[in-house]
C-alpha cells in the first residue's frame, strides 16, 4: 500500500512521453461549508521542476496539495494523477517526539515495517550530515531549534526518496536567514524530483520555482505561469527577482481585496 | 533544601498539634498527643506491620489489575468500531453508579477476604485509567496521522508507531490520578467487611476508643499511599522520558513548532 486511496489514480502510462506531467489535477471539484472552494480547476506538474504555488490565506493552496498528496476526499469529477508515490512535507515539523533525529528521518521504514538494514541507516546519516546535523543522530527533538527540526523533516521527507515531493509552507514558521539557508538546500536536494511547493512568500516562490502560479478567487482559479529567469537557487537580492517579486505582491493584494 | 522545607513544616504541624492538646486539655480518647500516637506506633509496630502489609497488597494488587483493565479497555475502544458502539456507553453509564455504594455487594460476593478489597480498589482505578489512555490514543496530532498515511503506513502500524506513543503521556496522567485514589478503594473495601488491614485496624480501634492506634494505623497509611505516589511517579517518568520538563502540562504531546 504505497498510495493513500483516495482518488481514481490513473495507471501509470508510458514512461517515454517527455511532454506528461509527473502529477496532475483536472477538473477538481471541492465545497467547503456549500461555498465552491475549486470548480474545473487543472493542475500540471511537469515532470523534475519546481512548481511554487502562491496565494492568499484560504483560497485553497493547501486543500490542492492535499488532494494531489491523498490526505483529501476530492468530488466527482475530480481527477488526481500521478506517475508515482509522494513525499509530503508540512509546514509543522511533524517530528515524532519519543524518537531520536536518527529514527525519526527512518520513519517510514519504521511504518512500512521494512527492515532496518545498515544500508538504510547509512543514507539516513549521510542525509542528515547534508543537512548539517552530523552528530545530533540520537537527541530528541525536544533538544533541538525550529530550524534545526525542519531541517530533519527534509532529511526524512528525502529519505522517502519519492519521485513527487509535495511541500505545505515547509519554511514558514523560520527566520529570515535559516529560511534562506534550508532553501538553498533544499533546491540542491530536490534536484531531478518533481515539486509543489505551496507557500504564501513571493520571494520564496521566485528563488525556487521553476513556474510561479498564483491561486485567487472564488472558486479558486490558477494564473498563468510564471517563469522566474536564471538558474536556482536565484540571489535573493536580483533585480529582476525583485520586479517579479512587485508584480506578485501587487496581483496578491488585489486578488485579497 | 527541600529536605529542610519538608522537615520544618512536619515540626512546625506536630508542635501545632500538641499546643493544641495542651491548650485545650481534651481527653485522650478523643484527640491524642503526637507523643501518644508515636509511642503507639513503636509499640504496636509488629501490629501496624502486619495490617499494613495487607492493605498494601490490596493496593498493589488492585493498581496492577485496574491499570491493566483500563489499558485493554482503552485499546479496545480504539481498535474497534463495535467496541465503541457497544462499551462506550456501558462505562459512560456505570459511572453513575457510585462505586463505594458497591462495597457491601462486592463483599457479600467475594467475601471478608482479599478479593472484596482488590475488586474494589480496581474499579476504582480503572476508569481514570481507561479514560485518560483512551483520550490519548484519540487525540493523536492529526499531522502525524496524515504523514503516516503518505508514508504508506497500515492502521496496524499507526496504533503501534504513532497513536500509542503520542498516548504514553496521557496513560501515565491516568495511572498517576489511579496511585492517589488506589488506597481509597482498599480501606473503604476494609471498612465495609474484612478482617485485616489498616482499615479493619482503624475501625477496630475506633470502636474501643483506641484512638492513638488509629491515628498510628492513619499515619501508617499516609506514608504508604505517599511512597507508591512517589514510585509510581517515577515510573510514570521513565516511561516518557522525552516529557521529562513537562509532565504536569495536559496537552504536551502536541509538538507544533512555533
Amino acid at each position: 500500500m504505497q498510495d493513500a486511496p483516495a482518488a481514481p489514480v490513473a495507471a501509470a502510462p508510458d514512461e517515454f512521453m517527455p511532454a506528461r506531467p509527473a502529477a496532475a489535477i483536472r477538473g477538481a471539484r471541492l465545497r467547503f461549508g456549500g461555498t465552491p472552494l475549486f470548480d474545473g480547476l487543472d493542475l500540471d506538474l511537469p515532470a523534475g521542476t519546481v512548481t511554487c504555488l502562491l496565494g492568499p490565506s484560504g483560497v485553497g493552496k493547501t486543500t490542492l496539495l492535499r488532494l494531489l498528496a491523498g490526505l483529501a476526499e476530492p468530488e466527482p469529477p475530480t481527477l488526481v494523477e500521478r506517475t508515482g508515490p509522494v513525499a509530503w512535507m508540512a509546514q509543522q515539523d511533524l517530528l515524532m517526539s519519543w524518537l531520536g533525529v536518527l529514527d525519526n528521518v527512518l520513519l517510514g521504514a519504521r511504518l512500512r515495517g521494512e527492515p532496518r538494514t545498515p544500508a538504510l541507516v547509512e543514507r539516513a546519516r549521510g542525509l542528515l550530515a547534508r543537512v548539517g546535523l552530523a552528530g545530533r543522530e540520537g537527541d530528541r527533538p525536544a533538544a533541538l531549534s525550529g530550524g534545526m527540526r525542519q531541517r530533519v523533516a527534509l532529511a526524512r521527507t528525502l529519505m522517502e526518496d519519492r519521485p513527487i515531493v509535495l511541500m505545505d509552507e515547509p519554511f514558514s514558521g523560520l527566520d529570515a536567514i535559516t529560511r534562506l539557508r534550508l532553501q538553498d538546500l533544499a533546491v540542491e536536494l530536490l534536484a531531478g524530483r518533481t515539486v509543489l511547493l505551496v507557500t504564501h512568500d513571493p520571494l520564496e516562490a521566485l528563488r525556487l520555482g521553476d513556474r510561479v502560479l498564483v491561486l485567487t478567487g472564488s472558486p479558486a482559479r490558477l494564473s498563468a505561469p510564471l517563469e522566474p529567469p536564471g538558474a536556482k537557487p536565484r540571489a535573493p537580492d536580483d533585480p529582476a527577482l525583485l520586479g517579479l517579486q512587485g508584480r506578485l505582491l501587487r496581483a496578491l493584494a488585489e486578488a485579497a481585496a | 533544601m527541600r529536605a529542610v522545607r519538608l522537615a520544618v513544616t512536619a515540626i512546625g504541624l506536630i508542635a501545632a498539634w500538641q499546643a493544641l492538646v495542651w491548650a485545650t486539655g481534651v481527653p485522650r480518647f478523643i484527640l491524642p498527643g503526637p507523643d501518644l500516637v508515636a509511642a503507639r506506633l513503636w509499640t504496636d509496630a509488629a501490629l501496624l506491620a502486619h495490617h499494613a502489609m495487607y492493605t498494601g497488597l490490596e493496593i498493589v494488587l488492585g493498581l496492577i489489575l485496574g491499570v491493566v483493565l483500563g489499558a485493554s479497555a482503552a485499546l479496545a475502544l480504539t481498535g474497534s468500531g463495535a467496541a465503541r458502539r457497544w462499551l462506550l456507553p456501558v462505562l459512560v453509564v456505570s459511572q453513575a453508579v457510585p462505586v463505594f455504594a458497591l462495597a457491601p455487594l462486592l463483599v457479600l460476593w467475594l467475601g471478608y477476604g482479599l478479593a472484596s478489597k482488590v475488586a474494589m480498589a480496581t474499579l476504582i482505578i480503572f476508569f481514570p485509567v481507561a479514560t485518560a489512555f483512551y483520550d490519548g490514543l484519540r487525540r493523536t496530532e492529526p499531522g502525524w496521522l496524515d504523514l503516516a498515511r503518505t508514508m504508506g503506513a497500515s492502521p496496524a502500524a499507526v496504533l503501534r508507531h504513532v497513536r500509542l506513543p503520542a498516548a504514553l503521556p496521557a496513560f501515565a496522567s491516568g495511572v498517576r490520578v489511579a496511585a492517589a485514589v488506589a488506597p481509597i478503594g482498599a480501606v473503604v473495601g476494609e471498612w465495609v467487611g474484612a478482617s485485616a488491614g489498616l482499615g479493619y485496624l482503624m475501625l477496630h480501634a475506633n470502636g474501643r476508643l483506641q484512638t492513638d492506634l488509629m491515628f498510628a494505623a492513619l499515619f501508617v497509611l499516609a506514608v504508604m499511599a505517599l511512597a507508591l505516589w512517589a514510585l509510581v511517579d517515577r515510573l510514570c517518568r521513565a516511561l516518557v522520558p522525552w516529557q521529562s520538563d513537562t509532565v504536569h502540562s495536559e496537552d504536551a504531546p502536541k509538538e507544533v513548532s512555533r
